[in-house]
Formats: structure tokens, sequence, C-alpha cells
């Protein structure tokens, strides 16, 4: 089980795959040998504690199932305008302080809700956040980015930029400066136990909201008419709507489930993590971003892979009792992945190098 | 029918007086072209007299700024690209714009896409294009991009014969080929054309394209330089030196 932080390397690929990741200069054998020295640290914490190392794997897996939800529409947007959405961040963290108010205001759990209650007002609190999140996206795209779709990159990415300095505004004025709390309303009872290893309800609970969505979203985008047009729009637009697709009502639905994602996510952080401002989304923003470009903008497994690697990452880094760099150190390690992948795989993971992608 | 009818001699698509612009460029000064029911309509010209921009006035890709473009009758000018499609004009465009990431069978079928029509009909289309390019049959599991060009020519030809269309635009369908599959591509817009479809051809090869079609348009710099039917041209002293290089 010490591959988990490099499945890549160690998973059974096919030949073919596994041959893209034979190293083929020195500094490929250089980042093979760091990737060995990874799994001799990961498997030696292993060794030394394993219910330990199973209890802070089960959290990363968590904070990467939220992250995955964010990474998600990062790499969607990308993969269908080749833009990155700096706004999408702010629209999690928006969904987030709605998702707060409904949970906090409107139904006034916290303290010690009876389950009914919790349920309820959980499943009003993703329905709004998700559409809220949802509509703002496409309102987003509409307004921002849809009369700049034939403009130089940059102009879109300035906007995106900016577009996410406003919804930080918004989210101050309506929310206000301080952090939206809550008591956890999931207990973190051991639900199941696999010998010393306990899973935790407010960790499945995470897991039971994001798989499904994934596997809805994968759906989707495989095998429904509007996935299809999604995936040609993405490869060609004008041939797109040679093939008689409205080219602009897809962007629209991508950007609405983006936004759906990201509120749905907005939603899932404040009950896994319990507090959520204004600007909760930029760095979490961040760090999606980070986890879409590791699996591979634009790749759907890819944001999920991704997502999870960083999860897994941040939580061995804090938490594994040997020779971890410690919390300190968290945001450098995220981003200093981010630089690398940059620069020595920019395809990410799963990513293939496309004439259009680069 | 009657729109058909009451603009004489069925008449499919009209152009009349077209203006398109890219950005501030003056790309097409004033085009006036039809093609009627059951023809092949070739338009030539050198590279950048405005050949393309004439087709994506047509599909709605680059609006006219001035002008009227007719489709049976039916004011198309302002159209969205997809509604044009809907109402039956299929493209295979220049350089092919294949889904390079999806394989043949799925490009076919987005040739398809506009019609909510049921499985049935999208088998016997599928037949039709596997009859008309065999090899397409053959390879219909792979993926789109590791074809090779004359193959990747026959997808997008099929994949726009997917839509049923009323009216076949090809914009330079032997361009990048073989000279063997030139000869095949002409063969089969022929056979499509016999089958019922008319045809709007842009073509570099003007040789080739004049003795396929029955009427042709000269375009130079924006304007129809000369309209004629394609046998006249081909005699036609001008279009001998300038486009099919003879002295």
């Amino acid at each position: 089980m010490a591959e988990e932080a490099a499945p890549t390397e160690s998973s059974p690929l096919r030949p073919g795959r596994a041959a893209r990741f034979i190293p083929r200069s020195p500094v490929g054998w250089l980042g093979l040998l760091f990737v060995a020295l990874i799994v001799l640290w990961l498997g030696r914490n292993l060794v030394a504690d394993p219910s330990e190392f199973f209890s802070i794997f089960f959290i990363g897996l968590t904070n990467g199932a939220v992250y995955a939800l964010v990474a998600l529409g990062y790499t969607l947007v990308y993969g269908i305008l080749q833009l990155i959405n700096f706004a999408h961040g702010d629209n999690f963290a928006l969904g987030g302080l709605v998702a707060s108010t409904v949970i906090v205001s409107w139904f006034g759990l916290g303290g010690d809700p009876s389950t009914g209650a919790v349920v309820v007002g959980i499943a009003v609190a993703l329905v709004i956040a998700t559409a809220f999140s949802s509509a703002l996206g496409t309102t987003i795209e509409l307004v921002a980015y849809r009369r700049l779709r034939n403009a130089p990159r940059l102009a879109a990415l300035i906007t995106a930029v900016g577009m996410s300095f406003i919804l930080q505004d918004i989210g101050l004025v309506g929310w206000g400066v301080s952090f939206r709390t809550i008591d956890p309303l999931i207990s973190n009872d051991v639900a199941f136990s696999i010998g010393d290893v306990g899973f935790q309800w407010n960790k499945l609970t995470v897991l039971a909201l994001t798989v499904p969505v994934l596997l809805v979203l994968t759906w989707l985008v495989r095998s429904t008419k509007q996935g299809k047009a999604m995936r040609a729009t993405s490869m060609d637009m004008d041939a797109a709507a040679m093939m008689g697709i409205n080219v602009n009502r897809t962007i629209s639905f991508t950007f609405a489930l983006a936004g759906g994602l990201a509120g749905a996510g907005g939603l899932l952080y404040f009950l896994h993590f319990s507090s959520i401002r204004y600007d909760t989304g930029f760095q979490l923003g961040l760090i999606a971003f980070t986890a879409a470009v590791l699996g591979g903008i634009g790749n759907l497994s890819g944001a999920v892979l991704g997502a999870i690697l960083i999860g897994l990452i941040e939580q061995f880094n804090e938490g594994l009792p040997l020779w971890s760099p410690g919390s300190d150190w968290t945001r450098s390690i995220v981003f200093g992945i981010l630089i690398a992948i940059l620069v020595f795989r920019p395809e990410g993971l799963l990513g293939e190098r496309t004439p259009e992608g680069g | 029918m009657t729109a058909t009818e009451a603009n004489g001699g069925g008449t499919i698509l009209e152009l009349e007086d077209v203006h398109t612009f890219y950005g501030s460029i003056h790309a097409l000064k004033g085009i006036t072209i039809e093609v009627r029911e059951r023809e092949i309509v070739t338009l030539i010209g050198a590279n950048g007299a405005g050949k393309s921009t004439t087709l994506r006035s047509i599909n709605g890709l680059n609006r006219p700024r001035r002008g009227t473009i007719r489709f049976q009758g039916q004011v198309i000018t302002d159209a969205p690209a997809h509604k044009i499609v809907k109402m039956g004009i299929a493209q295979s465009p220049e350089g092919r714009r294949l889904f390079p990431r999806m394989s043949v069978l799925e490009n076919l079928q987005m040739g398809a896409f506009q019609r909510s029509g049921k499985d049935k009909d999208l088998h016997s289309d599928l037949d039709r294009v596997y009859t008309l390019f065999p090899r397409l049959a053959e390879r219909k599991s792979q993926m789109a991009g590791t074809l090779s060009g004359g193959e990747q020519q026959m997808v997008a030809i099929g994949r726009a014969l997917m839509a049923r269309p009323k009216l076949l635009m090809l914009d330079e369908p032997s361009m990048g080929l073989a000279p063997i599959f030139v000869e095949r591509i002409f063969d089969i817009i022929r056979e499509i054309n016999e089958q019922g479809t008319p045809i709007l051809l842009v073509e570099q090869n003007a040789m080739m394209a004049l003795d396929v079609a029955q009427r042709g348009y000269v375009l130079e710099t924006g304007t129809i330089a000369l309209a004629d039917e394609a046998k006249a041209l081909r005699q036609n002293e001008q279009v001998r030196k300038t486009y099919l290089g003879e002295e």
C-alpha cells in the first residue's frame, strides 16, 4: 500500500502506457530517484505505525475528494475554452458561504441537532449551493468571457483574475470578514473498522457525496448527447458548429456544470473543514488548479487523480511521524509540484501531448 | 416547396451582393452566386480570393455585413451556424477538421448530431457512407487523428453526408492528397451528386473541379470575375492561363 503517492510508477499498467514513464533523460532519472525516495519514506512510516498511516491516508483521501470537485471545474472549462477560470475558486467559496447561510441561519444547525435535521439541512444546502454556483458560473461566462472568445488568451485570463476579485468582494460584502464556522455536524465516530483502522462517519459522508457526483459526471461526458457536444466543442469549436452543435449553449452548460461542482465542493468544504470565508477560494482554487495541472489539465480522470494525490501529499507531509517536513512546508511543496510539473511534464500525469493543447 | 418554385428553376441557394469582413479586412466585396437543384457548382480562384470565406458566410461562422443569403427561399443571412446545419447545409471543411480524439465511427455519428433521428436511420446512413468509402468500415474504431490524409478526407465527406444534407459544401477536398486519392475523391463527389445532392465545391485544383461541375464561378480578391458553364470556363483563355496552368 506504500505506492499510494506514486501509482503512476508502480501500478500494473499496460506496457504501452508504462513505457511513457520510463525516463528519457538524466532529469527523468533524478525524478524517478526522488519518487523512489518518497516511496521508501512512505514505506518506512507504514511499517512504523500502520494504523496511524492509514488514518492519515484516509484524511488525505477525503480532502482530495473535496479538491477534486473544484479541480474538475478548472479542467472542464480549460478543456473547452483553453481558459484558466481563476474566478472558479471564488465561485466555490461563494457556494460554501451560501451553504453556510442555509445550514446555520435557515436551519439553525449546530450544537447537537438531530440526525434528521442534519440530513434535511445538508440536502437543502446542497441543492441551493449547487444551483447558486451553477447560475453564477454561467453568468460569469456570459458577462465576462463570451465576448472575449476570439480575443487573445491573455485578455480572457486577466478578465478571469478580475472576476475573481469581484467575487471575493461580493463575499466580503455579503458575509463579512470573519470566518463562518460551525460545530461538526457529522460525528467522527467510527462507522466500521478494518483491523486497526477506523472509518469515521464524517469522512465517509464526504466520500459518499463525492463518488456518485464523479460517476454521474463521467457518464454525462462520455455517454450523453450533451457530453458528446462538449467533447466535440473542446476539440474543434468551428467543426462542432458545423455539426449543428449549439456551441454557445454547450459552453454555458459546461460553466453550469463546473459551477455546480464548485457549489457542492463549497458545501462539503464547509462541513469538512468547519470554517469558510470570502477569501477561502483563493488558496483552495490554486490548490485545485495545481491538482488539475498535475493530473493533466483538460483530463477529467486526471483532475480527480491529481486532487487525491495533492490531498494525500498534504496530509502525509503534515501528519506522518517520521521525517516529515511539517505543515510549514505544505504550501511550498504543493506549489513546488506545480512548478515541477509545468517544467518537466506540462501535459500532466494522464494528459497527452496534443497539437492544440501543447 | 412553393418557395423553391417561386424562386424559379429550383434554385436551392442564392447569395446576393454578399459583403463579408474579417475584422477590418473586406474579404468579400459583393458576391452573387446561386446553386440549383441537382447541380455541382464550383468556386475556383487563387489563395485568399475569398472561396472559404464564401462558405463561412453561408454556414453562419462568419456572417456577412451586407447582402442576403437565401436557402430554399428562406433568408439565412443572420441564422446561427447550428440552425443552418439543421436546415440542411452540411460541409466538409478545409483541412478536414475532424475530431482527432474520437474514433471514425464517433466522427461519423457527430455528423448526424442535429438529427434527432432514430437509430435505424443512423444505421442506413452509416451503411451508405461505408458503401461509398469501404476503407472507413475497416477503420471505424480507429482514432480519427491517426488516419492518413486521404482517409481523413473520406471521414470529413462521410461526416457531412451523415447530416443528410440538402446541400453539400466541400472545401478543398483534394488538398494534400496523392493523385490516386484525388481521382477517387472526385469520383465519389460525382456519385454523391448523382444520388441527388447538390454540391457547392471549392477547389484549387481547377482542372478537376471544372471537369466534375456543371457551372463555375471564378473568384478574384473578393469579387466574382467570371461566371459560366464549366465547359465554357475550361475553354476560357484567361482561366486556362491563370488556373489551369496552360500557356
